[in-house]
C-alpha cells in the first residue's frame, strides 16, 4: 500500500476479489479494466448518463462516481452477475421481445435501474417508471418501448395479465 | 396500398410459405446485449496495446509556436509524444469536397494540427502511454506555446470583407453556395392574398451517442497489415480512407466493426483523432486505442444544423400556397468534413423545402460559411428537420393568417396520391407517395376533432395546449447520385453472400452494418424467407471488410432497402443452386421443387422430399455419389443498387399534442403520432421503434439540445450537465401508423425508415407550441431549441 494505491477486498458477483488499485480509480474502471467485467459501460464519467449503473450493497450507484477504494468490504453486483443468477431474466426477455434496446449500450444500466424499481413491488404507473429511469440516458429508443417492457414485467410479477 | 397495423401485409411476390416479411420477430442478437456480453470497441483489448490521449487546443484559432514535450516524455508509462508534423510524415492530409456540389471548397486537414489550430478542441499533440490515465497525466506536462489568432465565430459576418479569412489559400470564408429559382416566385408573391415572412433559427447540436467514438488500430509490422476495430457505420469506406492516407493497398487494411453504442450519422465520418490513432499504430508498430471521453465528444463529434433561414410563403384565401422562398446561412467548422463534405445539409435544405406540396414557384439561396468552431456534417435526417420545420412552420403560419384549419390547408396543397410519378418544384423525383392517405390515417388515429374540442374547453380554464403537424418527405435508398457521382469512394450498392453450411443452416454476410437499428434481424428475415429456412437457422455476419461483400454500410436509411434487396436476391440464387443439386439427387426437375421451412419439398403438393441437412451432407461429404458433371454451388452472392430513381422518397405526417405552462414557460409533451410510408415493412416493430427513437431525437432538437458558443469560439456547455438530452420523464408515448407504397425499383419494395421520425418531430413541436400560445397573442416561436426563457419572452413575460 502506498499514497496512491490501496488494497481492497470485496465481493463481486458472489466471488471474493482482492486487488491493489489506484486510489483515484473509479469503480467502473476497476470493474472493466481490472476484472474484465465490460458489461458496465462508460458514457459520460460525470454521473449523468447512467450507463455504468451497478448495485453496491443492494443499492444502485453510478460506477463512475464511486471510487474502487470506497468498495472495500462491499458487495458489488454487475449486469454479468445479475444475468447469471437469473434475477432479471424476465426483464431481459421483455426487453428483447419488445425491442426495448437498439444499440444496447445503455441496456445493462437501464435494466439494473428498472430492477431497482420493480424490487419495490407493486405495479408502477408509466409515469413512475419514466421517473425512475430518468437517470438513464438512451439515445436510440425514445424510451416508449423501455416503459412498455418494464410495465409488462411489473404486471407479470404481480401475477397480472401479461 | 393499404394501412397496416401489426398484422403482416399480404404481398404477392414476397408471400412465400414461410414468410418472415412483415412479422415483428425479435432481433436474434439481443440477449448478448441485455446480459452485458456485447463487444463494443471500448471493450476491445489486444496484446501490447497502448492508449492515446490527445492534447487539444484551448483556443478557437491559434498558431502553435512551440510544443515542449520533454517532461511528458519522461512521465510514468509514456511510450511516445507525437506532434502533428510527425504524424504528417506517415499520413497524408485530406480535403472534404465533392465535385457535384459545384464550387464547394475546403483546405487540407491533418490528423493532428500542424502549425495552427482552427477550433477549440482540435488535437495539437498526442501522448501514447501504457494506460489512458497515464497518457492523460502526461498531457498535462506538455507545454504548448500558442499565439492567438482572430476568431471567426459569427456566420452573419463571415463573408464581410473585414472579417479575417480562416483558410487564406481559399480566398474567402465561403465553403459552398447554391441558388435555385423555379417558376415565377416574385410574380406569385405579388399576386398572393397574403405573404408571411419570418426567420427560423436552428441551433447547433450533436449526436451524443451513448458510447463515444472508439477505435483500436493494430498495425502488424510483420504482416504489413492494419486491422482497425472501429465503431463506424461504413467499414469499407474507412478501409479505403485508411489505405489511401497511409499509402497502403486496400488489401492491407481490415476494418472490423462489432457492437456500436449508437451512431445516428455521427460515426460515418473521418475524424482527425481516429486517423491519428491509426497513424500512431503504424508509427509505433503496436496496437493503439482511442476512446473519446464525453468532453472530447462534445468538441470533436460532428455538430449539425446551425442554420439561419429567412423564409417566405405566399398563400391565397382559398388555401392555395403560391410560392416558397428561403435564404439559408449555415456556419460550419474550419474544414469541410471528409469525405461527405459539410455542404450536403444546406444542399438538402434547398432540395427539400416545399417538397410535399404542388406549389410551382420557389426561390432558394444557401450559403455555407467557415467558422472557428467544431466541424459540422451529416447527422440523422440531414437537412430534413430544417427543411420540414421551415416548410411546415410557414404552412401553419399561413393557415393561421387566412383562418383555415392547418390540416385542411395541407389537403389543398399536398401532392395528390393518384398522380405519380411526380416531381417537386426543386426537381425531386417521386415514384409513389401517399400524403393524403397518411394524413387521413393520422386524423383518425389521433382523433383530431376530439382533441380540438378538448383544447378549446381547457383554454377556458387557462390551460394552454397545442396541436402541431408536420407533413414530410424523406430521402432513403440513395443511389450513386448522393456521393459516388461527386467522386467520393462511398459505395451506394450493397452485397449479400448466403452460404449453406454442412448442417443445412445458412449464414448471411452483408455489407450493411448493425448500429442497433436491427439490420441483422432484417437481413435474417429476408434471407430466411427468400431461401426458405426457419429464422433460427440463419446467422448474420456484418462489419468486417475481410468477410463481407463490398458495401456502403448504414447511412441515409439504406440498410433494409438496399442491403435487404441484395439478401433477397442472394436467397433466390442460393435456392436455385440448392434445388439444382436436389433435382439431381432426386432425379426430378428443379423447377418442380421448392425449399420451405428448411426442407426441400415438392412445389405442387408441399410434401417433403429431402432435408437440407441431408442435401448438405451429400454435397459436402459424398459428392462422389452425385452424377458426373454435377457440382454443388452452395454459396451465392448478389448485389443491388437502385437505378430507376436517385432516391426512394418516403413520406408521412406527424402530430404533437403538448401543454405550455404559461407561467414558467415549460412544455409538457402529452402525445406524439407518426403515420409514415416506408414501402414494404419487413419488421413492423423495428419500423415503429425507428420512428419512436427518431421522434425523440427530433424532440431533443426542438426543446433542449444546443451547442452554445461564445464570440471567442468557446463551447460553453460541452458536457451532459449543461447540454440537455431527452430523458424518459420528459418524453411522451408515441403512436405509429403505416401506409404501404412499395418501391418498384426492387422486388422487396422496402424503403428506409431510420430518419423520418427525426425529420418531422421538431416542426411538430414548434407548431404545437405556437398553436398553444396563439390565443395569448404570443410572437410565433421559430428559434430552436424552444427553452422556457424563449417561451416567456414570446409571451412578453420576461
Amino acid at each position: 500500500m502506498s499514497d496512491t494505491q490501496i488494497d481492497i477486498a470485496l465481493t463481486v458477483n458472489g466471488e471474493p476479489v482482492s486487488e491493489r488499485v489506484d486510489a483515484r480509480k473509479t469503480l467502473v474502471d476497476f470493474l472493466r479494466d481490472d476484472l474484465g467485467l465490460t458489461g458496465s459501460h462508460i458514457g459520460c464519467e460525470q454521473g449523468f448518463c447512467g450507463a455504468c449503473t451497478v448495485r453496491v450493497d443492494g443499492e444502485i450507484v453510478r460506477g463512475c462516481l464511486m471510487l474502487a477504494a470506497q468498495c472495500d468490504g462491499a458487495t458489488v453486483e454487475t449486469i454479468e452477475g445479475l444475468s447469471d443468477s437469473g434475477e432479471i431474466a424476465d426483464l431481459q426477455k421483455a426487453f428483447a421481445e419488445r425491442n426495448a434496446l437498439q444499440c444496447g449500450y445503455c441496456t445493462p444500466g437501464m435494466i439494473t435501474a428498472a430492477q431497482d424499481l420493480l424490487q419495490r413491488g407493486g405495479v408502477p404507473s408509466r409515469d413512475e417508471i419514466r421517473e425512475h429511469l430518468s437517470g438513464n440516458y438512451c439515445r436510440c429508443t425514445g424510451y416508449h418501448a423501455i416503459v412498455d417492457a418494464v410495465e409488462a414485467v411489473a404486471e407479470a410479477r404481480a401475477g397480472g395479465r401479461k | 396500398m393499404k394501412i397496416t397495423e401489426d398484422s403482416p401485409p399480404v404481398l404477392t411476390v414476397l408471400d412465400r410459405p414461410n414468410s418472415y416479411i412483415g412479422r415483428s420477430v425479435p432481433r436474434p442478437n439481443l440477449q448478448r446485449l441485455t446480459q452485458g456480453r456485447g463487444q463494443y470497441v471500448s471493450d476491445v483489448s489486444l496484446p501490447r496495446m497502448a492508449h492515446v490521449a490527445f492534447l487539444r487546443s484551448p483556443h478557437a484559432h491559434a498558431r502553435i509556436v512551440k510544443i515542449a514535450a520533454d517532461k511528458a516524455k519522461k512521465a510514468p508509462g509514456v511510450i511516445a509524444v507525437v506532434t502533428g508534423a510527425e504524424v504528417a510524415k506517415v499520413m497524408t492530409p485530406w480535403v472534404g469536397v465533392l465535385t457535384h456540389l459545384k464550387g464547394l471548397k475546403s483546405a487540407p486537414q491533418y490528423p493532428i494540427a500542424v502549425d495552427r489550430a482552427c477550433w477549440q478542441g482540435e488535437a495539437v499533440c498526442a501522448v501514447v502511454a501504457k494506460t489512458r490515465a497515464q497518457a492523460e497525466d502526461a498531457c498535462e506536462l506538455v507545454e504548448v506555446t500558442y499565439e492567438e489568432l482572430p476568431v471567426v465565430a459569427d456566420p452573419e459576418t463571415a463573408l464581410d470583407p473585414k472579417t479575417p479569412v480562416i483558410q487564406p489559400e481559399l480566398g474567402d470564408n465561403l465553403c459552398f453556395e447554391r441558388k435555385l429559382e423555379v417558376g415565377e416566385p416574385d410574380k406569385a408573391f405579388a399576386s398572393s392574398d397574403a405573404v408571411i415572412e419570418t426567420t427560423f433559427l436552428f441551433g447547433r447540436h450533436t449526436g451524443v451517442t451513448t458510447e463515444p467514438r472508439a477505435v483500436v488500430a493494430d498495425w502488424n509490422e510483420g504482416e504489413q497489415r492494419l486491422t482497425v476495430y472501429q465503431g463506424t457505420q461504413a467499414p469499407h469506406m474507412m478501409q479505403n480512407l485508411f489505405a489511401k492516407h497511409l499509402d497502403l493497398a486496400e488489401q492491407q487494411v481490415r476494418v472490423i466493426t462489432k457492437d456500436v453504442g449508437g451512431s445516428f450519422g455521427i460515426k460515418v465520418h473521418t475524424y482527425a483523432d481516429e486517423m491519428a490513432t491509426v497513424a500512431l499504430s503504424k508509427l509505433l508498430k503496436r496496437p493503439v486505442k482511442f476512446v473519446a471521453d464525453r468532453i472530447e465528444s462534445f468538441v470533436t463529434d460532428i455538430h449539425a444544423r446551425d442554420h439561419r433561414i429567412k423564409a417566405k410563403i405566399g398563400v391565397n384565401n382559398d388555401g392555395t400556397i403560391t410560392a416558397f422562398e428561403i435564404d439559408d446561412l449555415t456556419g460550419i467548422g474550419p474544414y469541410s468534413v471528409y469525405p461527405r463534405t459539410s455542404g450536403i445539409e444546406a444542399n438538402q435544405v434547398v432540395n427539400l423545402v416545399g417538397g410535399p406540396y404542388t406549389t410551382p414557384n420557389y426561390r432558394a439561396v444557401a450559403r455555407v460559411v467557415f467558422q472557428n468552431k467544431n466541424v459540422m456534417c451529416q447527422y440523422r435526417a440531414v437537412g430534413h428537420p430544417i427543411a420540414v420545420a421551415v416548410t411546415e412552420g410557414l404552412v401553419e403560419l399561413a393557415a393561421a393568417k387566412i383562418g383555415m384549419d392547418p390540416l385542411e390547408l395541407r389537403r389543398r396543397n399536398l401532392l395528390p396520391d393518384d398522380n405519380y410519378p411526380a416531381q417537386s418544384a426543386a426537381g425531386l423525383k417521386f415514384e409513389k407517395l401517399s400524403h393524403h392517405e397518411t394524413l387521413a390515417h393520422l386524423d383518425a388515429l389521433m382523433n383530431y376533432a376530439g382533441l380540438r374540442a378538448e383544447q378549446k374547453k381547457l383554454r377556458e380554464n387557462g390551460i394552454y395546449r397545442g396541436i402541431g403537424f408536420a407533413s414530410f418527405i424523406e430521402v432513403t435508398n440513395p443511389s450513386a447520385a448522393f456521393y459516388g457521382v461527386g467522386g467520393a469512394k462511398i459505395t451506394s450498392q450493397d452485397g449479400a453472400t448466403l452460404k449453406l453450411d454442412a448442417q443445412g443452416h445458412i449464414s448471411v454476410h452483408t455489407g450493411v452494418t448493425e448500429q442497433g437499428q436491427g439490420a441483422e434481424a432484417v437481413m435474417a428475415q429476408v434471407a430466411a424467407t427468400s431461401f426458405g429456412v426457419p429464422l433460427d437457422r440463419v446467422r448474420v455476419v456484418t462489419g468486417d471488410t475481410d468477410n463481407t461483400p463490398y458495401g456502403g454500410g448504414t447511412w441515409a436509411s439504406r440498410a433494409a432497402g438496399i442491403g435487404g434487396e441484395a439478401a433477397w436476391q442472394a436467397g433466390k440464387a442460393l435456392r436455385a443452386n440448392v434445388l439444382a443439386v436436389a433435382g439431381s439427387m432426386l432425379q426430378t426437375k428443379p423447377e418442380t421443387l421448392d425449399i420451405r421451412n428448411g426442407v426441400v419439398v415438392d412445389a405442387a403438393s408441399g410434401s417433403e422430399r429431402l432435408t437440407l441437412a441431408e442435401l448438405a451432407r451429400v454435397a459436402y461429404f459424398r459428392p462422389d455419389t452425385l452424377p458426373a458433371g454435377v457440382q454443388a454451388e452452395l454459396m451465392a452472392t448478389r448485389h443491388y443498387v437502385p437505378r430507376a430513381y436517385p432516391f426512394a422518397f418516403t413520406n408521412g405526417v406527424q402530430a404533437s399534442w403538448l401543454e405550455v405552462d404559461v407561467e414558467t414557460g415549460f412544455v409538457k409533451l402529452l402525445k406524439h403520432w407518426v403515420v409514415e410510408d416506408c414501402g414494404t415493412i419487413i419488421n413492423p416493430q423495428l419500423v415503429d421503434e425507428q420512428m419512436r427513437g427518431g421522434v425523440v431525437q427530433g424532440i431533443g432538437a426542438a426543446l433542449f439540445e444546443h451547442c452554445l458558443y461564445d464570440e471567442r469560439g468557446q463551447l460553453l456547455n460541452g458536457n451532459m450537465a449543461d447540454y440537455l438530452v431527452p430523458m424518459a420523464m420528459e418524453m411522451p408515448d408515441i403512436e405509429c401508423g403505416h401506409v404501404v407504397s412499395p418501391t418498384a425499383d426492387s422486388e422487396l419494395g422496402a424503403k428506409g425508415a431510420g430518419e423520418a421520425g427525426t425529420a418531422g418531430a421538431p416542426a411538430c413541436v414548434m407548431n404545437a407550441i405556437n398553436d398553444a400560445l396563439r390565443p395569448l397573442g404570443a410572437q410565433p416561436l421559430t428559434d430552436m431549441p424552444f427553452t422556457p426563457e424563449k417561451i416567456l419572452r414570446a409571451l412578453g413575460k420576461v
